[in-house]
């Protein structure tokens, strides 16, 4: 088994190859099967690497496979080996992304059915699964960044899968772009890394950084460009707002990609290279911040949004901010909880919402719909659970994730409790506004709409099912003592975390009476959350009003996504657009074209005048040559 | 040779130059002024020649027989010459019918 490793990347990638090249040959169900087996055969190898991880952890030993593949380049001392390294960390890693990643190739096969790039979807899917493979099992920043830059390739294609609709395709550009300011600050700190440690390899880095002091001025530049990094994978302030356009894509994907794995790349990221963060308290403050601010602007806008995905959109920017949180408070094993959790959830409610948009016939406002529960039980009661589970109501598993971060922050500061609370009040509140506006209430959609409503598929259901099994308990493989648990997941990986301990880690501190404080706090506060919603929305029918018929205040300023799209147009886009025009008015076509077509005119000018001396008559060629010698002679005679 | 030698020192250098100096001066005239293409040619054979004469003047003035040397790759090069060029001007006359330069004035663009 340790040997055979490499092929949980490989055998998604060759359905990559079989389904790309075939994909308009191919019978879809074989398509289908292709695409949904690769990934099952890789969720197979990761479970039974992750069984010998565990057992090997059960026995005390050294929990870690690493496997030399082979030497990629060897250039003076820098020497890269494409190398795979299998921990705590990156076996639960793999199994959530083959494991998450089977259950939505399997509800795609559904969802994409009548769509003509049916093979084309699959094959970008499955090359996913082979990037994001790369990116959790390298064992050196350089086999990360691979995946890292695959998952960005990735995600682009798929966003922009219906290319034809050129808000989608620009969409998808956006994304890029994004992403791409963020990968240059990995590019720079791995530069940085290289030169500091002179390898790249994780175990080189970190044994060498561990004798580092705190506060060194060189890891703190390292820290803040892979932070950089993060803000573009993982969506966080000032460059998230690629997410919830990512919503262009189709839903399986957004669940996928846009929820359960890519995005918790840069988490993955920070939690691998804990020891530099750790030895690093500014950009651990930094990261705390950026991450709560993130948390609650994206859970202030997601609660005024009408259209299904981009609330689940505006949360999942939310949640990851909640993560970064719990990174910079030093929570760093509460991140990676939520990360798992958060996967399971987020998935399921986007999937949820795919089964109704697939229900509804494409139609993704929330105001056309209403009372599905009848027509969707089987999608309703698993997303009445994830909805429960993500506004963190125990025993579900939001509620633990979730709980442990805000214990970790109000250790570290109450201020930043208080934010993080507020963030999961407006976490419950546009949860229950959305499961309310959806299920509940009349039917608000078309009468053809409503004669189309139906169940979905058992390939859909059963994903959803399953997700929803897994939202319910997944809380409990982390629960905390003052509840009765053992931290389980927390002594799975506490491996990874061996160096940041001896540099001085966080731990919780609080007294059990004090946990218990803030968990009833939280609980309280989301079933409050849920009541008010239930008020507004069921009771009282407040159906949000039309796009023209504009409120004020407050709800303007979330509804319009606190204006940060038209902020960066104007303070960036726009600038950038205008010193491109002057570029290519003045320098390109001015300057460059000017000079370039201005020597060709010459040449073709002067050759229309001297040709004319070219006149025919023998007597004028040999006059000229004798001039021509004359005049040789006579610059030979003075000169 | 040395007979040869003296008899041309016989004569002065600067008589030789200019005398050289006037048929090169009649070739290119009658290069220049001429219409009929045979007078040309016979130009062109002048001014070679007398650069030819000269060459042989200043050889035997400075004892360096190179200069005669070179005034035999002149000649063989002549030949080469007149031997194209009246092949050539026979051509000419079998498509014009004539001998004037005037007549080649195909040769613009």
């Amino acid at each position: 088994m340790k040997e055979l490793i490499w092929l949980i990347p490989l055998i998604p990638f060759v359905g990559f190859v079989i389904n790309g090249l075939g994909r308009n040959v191919l019978p879809k169900a074989l398509v289908g099967i292709i695409g949904c087996g690769t990934v099952l055969l890789s969720f197979l190898l990761s479970v039974s690497l992750y069984l010998d991880i565990k057992a090997a952890r059960d026995a005390g030993e050294v929990a870690e496979i690493s496997r030399h593949l082979f030497d990629w380049f060897a250039v003076g001392n820098l020497k890269v080996s494409l190398s795979f390294l299998i921990d705590p960390l990156s076996s639960l890693m793999l199994l959530i992304i083959t494991g998450v990643g089977l259950l939505i190739h399997l509800y795609s096969y559904s969802y994409m059915s009548g769509d003509n790039g049916f093979g084309k979807f699959f094959a970008y899917l499955n090359l996913f699964i082979f990037f994001m493979t790369i990116l959790v099992m390298g064992s050196n920043y350089l086999v990360m960044f691979i995946g890292w830059e695959g998952v960005g390739l990735c995600s682009y294609l798929l966003i922009g899968f219906w290319f034809k609709n050129s808000s989608y395709a620009s969409a998808a550009k956006k994304a890029f772009v994004m992403n791409r300011i963020g990968d240059l600050g990995f590019l720079i700190a791995m530069f940085f890394i290289l030169s500091t440690f002179g390898s790249l390899e994780y175990k080189e880095v970190f044994g060498q950084a561990a004798t580092l002091s705190v506060g060194d001025s060189t890891v703190l530049i390292i820290t803040l460009l892979l932070f950089v990094a993060a803000t573009g994978k993982s969506a966080q302030i000032p460059l998230f707002t690629w997410l919830p356009d990512a919503m262009a894509g189709p839903t399986p994907v957004s669940a996928l990609i846009h929820a359960a794995t890519m995005v918790t790349a840069g988490i993955y990221m920070v939690v691998r290279s804990n020891i530099l963060f750790t030895l690093s308290p500014v950009t651990m403050e930094i990261m705390a911040i950026v991450g709560l601010a993130t948390a609650l602007i994206a859970a202030f806008i997601a609660l005024t949004q009408n259209d299904i995905k981009k609330v689940l959109a505006y949360s999942t920017v939310s949640q990851l901010g909640y993560m970064f949180l719990a990174l910079g408070v030093g929570a760093f094993t509460g991140a990676f909880f939520h990360v798992l959790t958060h996967a399971f959830f987020k998935a399921l409610l986007f999937l949820g919402a795919g089964s109704v948009i697939h229900a509804m016939s494409n139609e993704q406002d929330m105001r056309s719909m209403g009372g599905l529960r009848k027509s969707l039980p089987v999608t309703f009661v698993t997303m009445l659970i994830g909805t429960i589970a993500i506004s963190g109501i125990p025993p579900l598993a939001g509620f633990f994730s979730k709980d442990e971060i805000l214990a970790y922050a109000f250790q570290h500061n109450i201020l930043y409790w208080a934010v993080g609370f507020l963030t999961a009040l407006f976490t419950a509140f546009y949860m229950f506004r959305l499961l309310y506006l959806t299920f509940f209430g009349e039917f608000r959609g078309t009468a053809e709409q409503k004669s189309h409503l139906h169940e979905s598929p058992w390939q859909m259901t059963l994903p959803l099912i399953v997700l929803a099994i897994l939202s319910a308990i997944g809380g409990f493989m982390n629960v905390p003592e003052a509840l009765g648990g053992h931290h389980n997941l927390a002594h799975f990986l506490a491996p990874i975390f061996e160096g940041s301990n001896a540099i001085g880690s966080t731990t919780l501190t609080l007294s059990h009476s004090t946990e218990y404080i803030l968990m009833g706090a939280s609980v309280l506060g989301a079933i409050v959350m849920a009541i008010v919603a239930y008020n507004t929305y069921v009771s009282k029918k407040n159906i949000p009003v039309a796009d023209d018929k504009a409120e004020g205040g407050l709800h303007a300023l979330s509804y319009n996504k606190l204006y940060i799209d038209e902020l960066y147009d104007a303070v960036i886009v726009n600038p950038l657009k205008k010193l491109s025009t002057v570029l290519y008015k003045y320098v390109d076509r001015l300057g460059i074209d000017g000079f370039v077509n201005g020597l060709g005119e010459f040449f073709v000018g002067s050759g229309k005048g001297i040709r004319l001396l070219q006149s025919g008559h023998v007597g004028f060629y040999i006059f000229m040559m004798v001039i021509g010698v004359v005049a040789i002679l006579i610059y030979g005679f003075f000169y | 040779m040395g007979n040869i030698v003296e008899q041309i020192q016989g004569v002065p250098l600067n008589h030789y130059i200019i005398f050289c100096s006037i048929i090169f001066a009649i070739g290119v005239t009658g290069v220049l002024i001429r219409r009929n293409v045979i007078i040309i040619m016979m130009s062109i054979e002048l001014m070679l020649n007398s650069v030819n004469l000269l060459l042989a003047a200043f050889s035997a003035y400075r004892g360096d027989p190179s200069g005669q040397v070179f005034v035999f790759f002149v000649m063989a090069l002549a030949a080469a010459e007149v031997a194209v060029g009246l092949a050539i001007i026979i051509m000419v006359y079998r498509n014009t019918k004539s001998l004037d330069i005037e007549s080649l004035s195909k040769l613009r663009w």
